[in-house]
């Protein structure tokens, strides 16, 4: 495949939204109007409206994939949309070409009353796949979709993981040019997800991918290219992925911290050290692999609790808890009678790249249920560089050997 | 170096011009996707007849029950001499039957583009497929009840001993004629009635009272101003000529039929036109 397959092209894309409901539907039926005699769409801004999009170019090859990044409502599904022809842009050009696949909705079609065979075919029609092409592949579909006996009973008894499986059975049998994903990769359980994403990427090699997700592991795992979106805006374009992926980490992926608990330990002053650098809450720490961490915080306690305990738990982008340090289970006592400065010092930190939080728990184990006198929620914030990305959370270099035989 | 499969790819360009700005382009990407259309058309259809009578005990029961039951009112209004129908060319409760089925099939084809399109919302937000389909498989399933409404008619005639004729067969023709009558009115307010929920609330309302501008359960006035109708509502003449071929075997007023049939066909068209153009702006206020 040469590289000059370009599937497709944006040019400085642009689409606009309405705010307000009432306006919206109204503008609605002007712009039929204006479709009708032959107007072109009106490119400035009309009361209550904003740009959803703006300004967006790209090209994309036969065995590209680009990722699109950005926080909710950043503008990636309405791009999407508009690469997809659902809805028009109200500037710029899209070219497309080749056949089109979506993962977007799975299942799309379904009917709950059916059996999943019926609407193995209703879904696969509205996919665009033919009768003929169904037929040849129902088996493997069924198979793949681990649905089983249950193929001749109605959808609605299907459990939800069941059927997306189904639906994603039926997608993956898409012979695309150009293919569409939406947060649609790894549904289901471990073992399905694994399936998913080897078939993704089975479809991703014929065809020019543009791929929209949350995931970090993902986009870098999947694609070539990836593009920062930010209120509709591309700030960040290009094939450097572990650059884009840390711009977005560095600049817009930062929950607030939230304070909860029945107030009976006040946490303060969280800090974090590595080395001669520190970050205080709402800073970024930034580490390179294999760097040491102290958490550090001031801590104060009521009288009544008489047998306290903390948790920190270091949590990465996906809300996955990697790190767990529980003060009893390293023989650590707090003195419940005084206010104190907490240290907690991690050796050879061996997280993957990413964006960590660290939320501090503070109970009382007095009594059974262990009250939670306060929990701060992403108290403080750092970032893991290495030079090496993959899929799990956590990195070891461990000892390698060969032993001839 | 470009492969030569390649340039075989299918090419779509998306702008924000108008489309009909480029006719010939539009025109055949009509054709196309009608063609493309019909299998998943298809699979709709018979998706959502079996799901609708899958789940329900009386089955096709429920499509007899409307008709009769509007039909049984109104010969009994009339035996009472409640209401004054004046006569009918037939004894007045096959007539009465013939004109409620028929129009039960009107207000079947009428309701099945803005119902179908309400239902796959969902999906066009989300996928890209001919929208065509939506449009067929409501027709189609408009056409699966009116053949099951056909049995009703086919008891009356038996009942009655109606003459069996070559009109019994063109007023099959005359039936879609009506069937295609809805399908334009129901696809005109489509684009609005999406925007609109009050389209479909005043289309209940509209349904009802055209009911009795239509000579449906008396036969079409004669006398001014009440001959009215027959010119100005294009109902009449199609469901009256479907009504009067079925049951006489002739075609008592052709003008109007004809005129109504062929204004019919190219304001479908129209409409087609219209809902095509309206879509990608309904779905980008369905979902934005």
């Amino acid at each position: 495949m040469s590289n000059s397959e370009i599937l497709v092209k944006a040019e400085n894309v642009s689409k606009k939204f309405c705010r307000s409901l009432k306006k919206s539907l109204w503008y609605g039926m002007k712009d039929i109007g204006a479709e009708l005699v032959g107007q072109n769409r009106q490119r400035k801004l009309r009361t209550e409206e904003f740009w959803a999009v703006t300004n967006v170019s790209f090209e994309l090859s036969r065995g590209e994939c680009i990722g699109l990044i950005g926080r909710n409502g950043a503008g990636k599904s309405t791009l999407l949309k508009m690469l997809n022809g659902l809805i028009k842009p109200d500037k710029g050009r899209i070219t497309v070409r080749g056949r089109v696949g979506a993962l977007i909705e799975l299942g799309a079609g379904f009917n709950p009353i059916l059996t999943g065979r019926e609407n193995i075919y209703i879904n696969a029609a509205v996919l665009g796949i033919r009768k003929q092409e169904v037929d040849k592949k129902l088996d493997p579909i069924i198979e793949f979709a681990e649905i089983g006996d249950f193929i001749n009973t109605p959808v609605q008894y299907y459990s939800s993981g069941m059927r997306v499986r189904l639906g994603f059975a039926v997608a993956a049998q898409l012979e695309p040019d150009v293919l569409f994903i939406d947060e649609v990769l790894a549904v289901g359980d471990l073992g399905f997800k694994i399936k998913c994403l080897n078939a993704v990427n089975e479809l991703m090699r014929n065809s020019a991918v543009i791929f929209v997700s949350h995931s970090m592991q993902f986009i870098s795992w999947l694609c070539t290219k990836v593009m920062v979106l930010n209120a509709g805006k591309v700030e960040f374009s290009g094939n450097d992925v572990p650059a884009g992926i840390d711009y977005y980490y560095t600049r817009f992926e930062r929950p607030d911290q939230t304070v909860s608990g029945s107030d009976k330990a006040v946490i303060s002053d969280v800090q974090v050290f590595s080395g001669q650098r520190r970050a205080s809450a709402g800073e970024m720490l930034l580490l390179n692999y294999g760097d040491d961490l102290s958490i550090q915080m001031g801590l104060s306690l009521d009288s009544l609790v008489s047998q306290p305990a903390i948790r920190i738990v270091i949590w990465d982008q996906e809300l996955r808890p990697v790190v767990d340090c529980f003060s009893p289970f390293s023989g650590f006592e707090i003195n419940p009678k005084s206010s104190s400065r907490i240290k907690l010092h991690l050796i050879n930190l061996q997280l993957n790249m990413g964006v960590y939080s660290i939320a501090i728990v503070v109970v009382d184990l007095s009594n059974n249920c262990g009250e939670v006198l306060s929990r701060i929620d992403h108290a403080a914030h750092f970032q893991v560089k290495t030079t090496y990305t993959s899929w799990a959370p956590v990195l070891l270099r461990g000892e390698w050997k060969a032993e001839e035989c | 170096m470009v492969s030569s499969k390649f340039d075989s790819l299918k090419e779509v360009v998306y702008t924000p011009e108008s489309q009909l700005r480029h006719p010939r382009q539009f025109v055949q990407s009509m054709w196309q996707d009608l063609l493309a259309s019909r299998e998943l058309a298809w699979r709709l259809m018979v998706r959502d007849i079996s799901a609708q009578y899958r789940q329900s005990f009386l089955g096709v029961f429920w499509a007899f029950l409307p008709p009769l039951a509007t039909a049984l009112v109104f010969v009994i209004l009339n035996s009472r001499k409640v209401i004054n129908i004046g006569e009918t060319d037939i004894p007045y409760p096959a007539f009465v039957m013939f004109g409620t089925v028929l129009w039960q099939i009107f207000v079947d084809s009428l309701n099945a583009p803005l119902k179908s399109v309400t239902a796959s919302k969902s999906m066009l937000a989300k996928i890209n497929f001919p929208k065509e389909a939506i449009i067929l498989s409501g027709m189609g399933q408009a056409l699966f009840n009116l053949v099951i409404k056909l049995l009703i008619l086919i008891v009356v005639f038996l009942i009655y001993k109606l003459p069996l004729g070559w009109g019994t067969a063109l007023s099959l023709l005359a039936i879609l004629d009506l069937v295609l009558l809805g399908m334009m009115f129901g696809l005109l307010i489509t684009p609005i009635g999406v925007l609109y929920s009050d389209i479909a609330m005043g289309l209940t309302v509209v349904t009802g009272l055209w009911f009795f501008v239509t000579p449906v359960v008396y036969p079409p006035p004669t006398t001014f101003p009440f001959s009215l109708l027959a010119i100005l509502n294009p109902v009449s003449p199609i469901l009256v000529g479907a009504r009067d071929l079925a049951t006489q075997g002739v075609l008592e007023n052709p003008i109007p039929f004809f005129v109504v049939t062929s204004i019919m066909l190219v304001v479908l068209v129209l409409t087609w036109v219209v809902y095509r153009l309206a879509v990608p702006i309904l779905v980008e206020k369905m979902s934005a």
